[in-house]
């Protein structure tokens, strides 16, 4: 087998005193697509942002396609990593965010361009042409020239996630993408993701409460407690004949719900 | 809704200035009262150019990373905000021609006046910039935007809509602030009333046109920047 996609290696992240990723070990295959579930608080989040390099761990290795992310080769010794390397591994990530967080200024359209643009300094008409096709896919392409404020709650998530992919990352990241949508719209987010799993081209980390929706597109379910791993494996086994007691209590009180 | 009053207002103040302008004995000192005027409109238009520059280059110089950008930032800001317009207007005129540097009434007054309100505006830039949520930081982040562009393209963008109220509040305040200009030898409106009333002892007259004009200059202000941020808004809605 190849190299992991992405590798945690002994991750440990500290707010404070607070410890919230425990000596974290952690690997996602190339082209697995990975659910994290578990209570709140358990850090599910901070797993995604930590590997997006929103936050910086305070000890451990990211390996992201066999080159270490927080780290960097200086002859065969590991140094703190520049920011011109953060750059370059951080580029085959890309995220979508539960509050979407779109550029509100910027059409649906210059939301898709503008980090091509920006970062990949691809020429303008490329881009277009690139964003028109991903909004295509994402069913939005008569909203090109609509504002973020002019469009519904599931219409900016599928933006945003047209604009993580116009910067062709191999790795993306949800964090509960449907966790501020109204119900009715939470469907329309979900086809595209399921479209995006089954491509099999994107190695893909899911956070969501959504189980049923786990169950049907993970390779792979993983139980966070207290920022370790408790249990993880495949969604039919985990679901039906979960080992761990906390992991037992978690889907009763979702099930309940 | 406030900018139909705020012209309705300014409309108002327009014409019961012409009518008094039609029944009193105006014309003895009408003419000296507007030279006045455009020497305060000349020093106000040069200044908030200079406020407005200087707000916003320190402004968001004092969110620098760069510690000798941001240091330079705070202690201009400090030293502006920390001491009064009039005596920074001495200076620039009375005392920096003892270390050789000479400018002119204008100058001094145009430098004093918009450094010192920059100073003020620098806050208000930092505050709007600041404002900017901080998933939009984060989105530019992951895809992988330069720091500079990103301030450029998605904070600088948001921030100004929201720096438009302040600023033109403080271009208001920098308006009536130009009275003190009278002390560099330049005769603005304020020191053109003054004289006025006490060559030809029409107090009511005078200053109630003095008073008027002031008021027109601030409603132009305030009726420019509420249209500038009607117009920049427009698609903004709340998304947040
Ligand atoms: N910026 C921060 N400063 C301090 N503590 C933080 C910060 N961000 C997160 N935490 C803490 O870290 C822990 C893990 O947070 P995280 O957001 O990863 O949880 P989560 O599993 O995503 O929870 P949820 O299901 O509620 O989203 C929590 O206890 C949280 O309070
Ligand atoms: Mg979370």
């Amino acid at each position: 087998m190849t190299d992991p996609k992405i590798r945690f290696e002994k991750v440990t992240k500290r707010y404070g005193a607070l410890v919230v990723l425990d000596q974290l070990q952690f690997e996602v295959a190339e082209g697995e697509v990975v659910t994290i579930i578990g209570p709140s608080g358990s850090g599910k989040t901070t797993v995604l942002r930590v590997l997006m390099t929103l936050e910086p761990i305070q000890d451990g290795i990211i390996w992201v396609g066999g080159e270490p992310l927080n780290k960097m080769w200086s002859g065969d010794r590991l140094v703190p990593a520049s920011e011109a390397h953060i750059r370059s591994v951080r580029s085959r990530i890309g995220m979508v965010f539960q509050n979407f967080n779109l550029f509100p200024h910027m059409t649906a359209l210059e939301n898709c361009i503008e980090a091509p643009v920006q970062s990949l300094k691809l020429p303008k008409s490329e881009a277009v042409e690139r964003a028109v096709e991903l909004l295509e896919m994402v069913g939005l392409d008569d909203k090109r020239s609509h504002y973020p404020s002019q469009l519904s709650g599931g219409q900016q998530q599928r933006v945003a996630i047209a604009r993580a992919l116009a910067m062709r990352p191999k790795i993306i990241l949800f964090d509960e993408p449907t966790s501020a949508l109204d119900p009715e719209m939470v469907g329309e987010v979900l086809t595209v993701i399921r479209e995006l799993a089954s491509a099999h081209s994107y190695t893909i980390l899911l956070v969501t409460h959504q189980m049923g929706f786990a169950r049907e597109i993970s390779n792979r379910v993983c139980f966070f407690d207290q920022g370790r791993i408790v249990e993880q494996g495949e969604p039919g086994r985990l679901f039906e004949s979960p080992r761990n007691e906390r992991l037992k209590l978690f889907l009763s009180k979702i099930l309940q719900a | 809704m406030t900018v139909r009053i705020a012209a309705i207002a300014a409309l108002t103040a327009f014409l019961v200035g012409l009518a008094v302008a039609t029944f009193s004995e105006l014309r003895v000192f009408l003419p000296a009262l507007l030279r006045g005027a455009v020497v305060t409109i000349k020093i106000s238009v040069l200044s908030a150019f200079l406020f407005w520059a200087m707000a916003f280059v320190t402004g968001i110089g004092r969110l620098s990373k760069i510690r000798p950008i941001r240091w330079t930032c705070a202690v201009y800001i400090e030293v502006f905000r920390g001491t009064s317009l009039l005596v920074i207007l001495f200076w620039f005129f009375f005392v920096l021609p003892e270390f050789g540097v000479l400018l002119s009434a204008t100058a001094a007054a145009v430098l004093g006046v918009g450094l010192n309100f920059g100073a003020y505006g620098a806050e208000v830039v930092r505050g709007a910039v600041a404002a900017v949520p901080q998933g939009q930081r984060e989105a530019a982040v992951a895809l992988n935007i330069p720091k500079h562009r990103y301030m450029l393209r998605v904070i600088i963008p948001q921030a100004i809509p929201v720096t438009i109220p302040g600023l033109s509040n403080l271009t208001i305040e920098m308006i009536k602030a130009t009275a003190l200009v009278s002390a560099v030898t330049l005769v603005d409106i304020t020191f053109a009333s003054v004289q006025q009333n006490q060559i030809h002892y029409r107090t009511l007259d005078i200053f109630l046109v003095t008073l008027m004009l002031y008021y027109c200059f601030a409603q132009f202000v305030r009726f420019g920047g509420a249209m500038l941020e009607e117009r920049m808004t427009r698609h903004l809605g709340k998304v947040h």
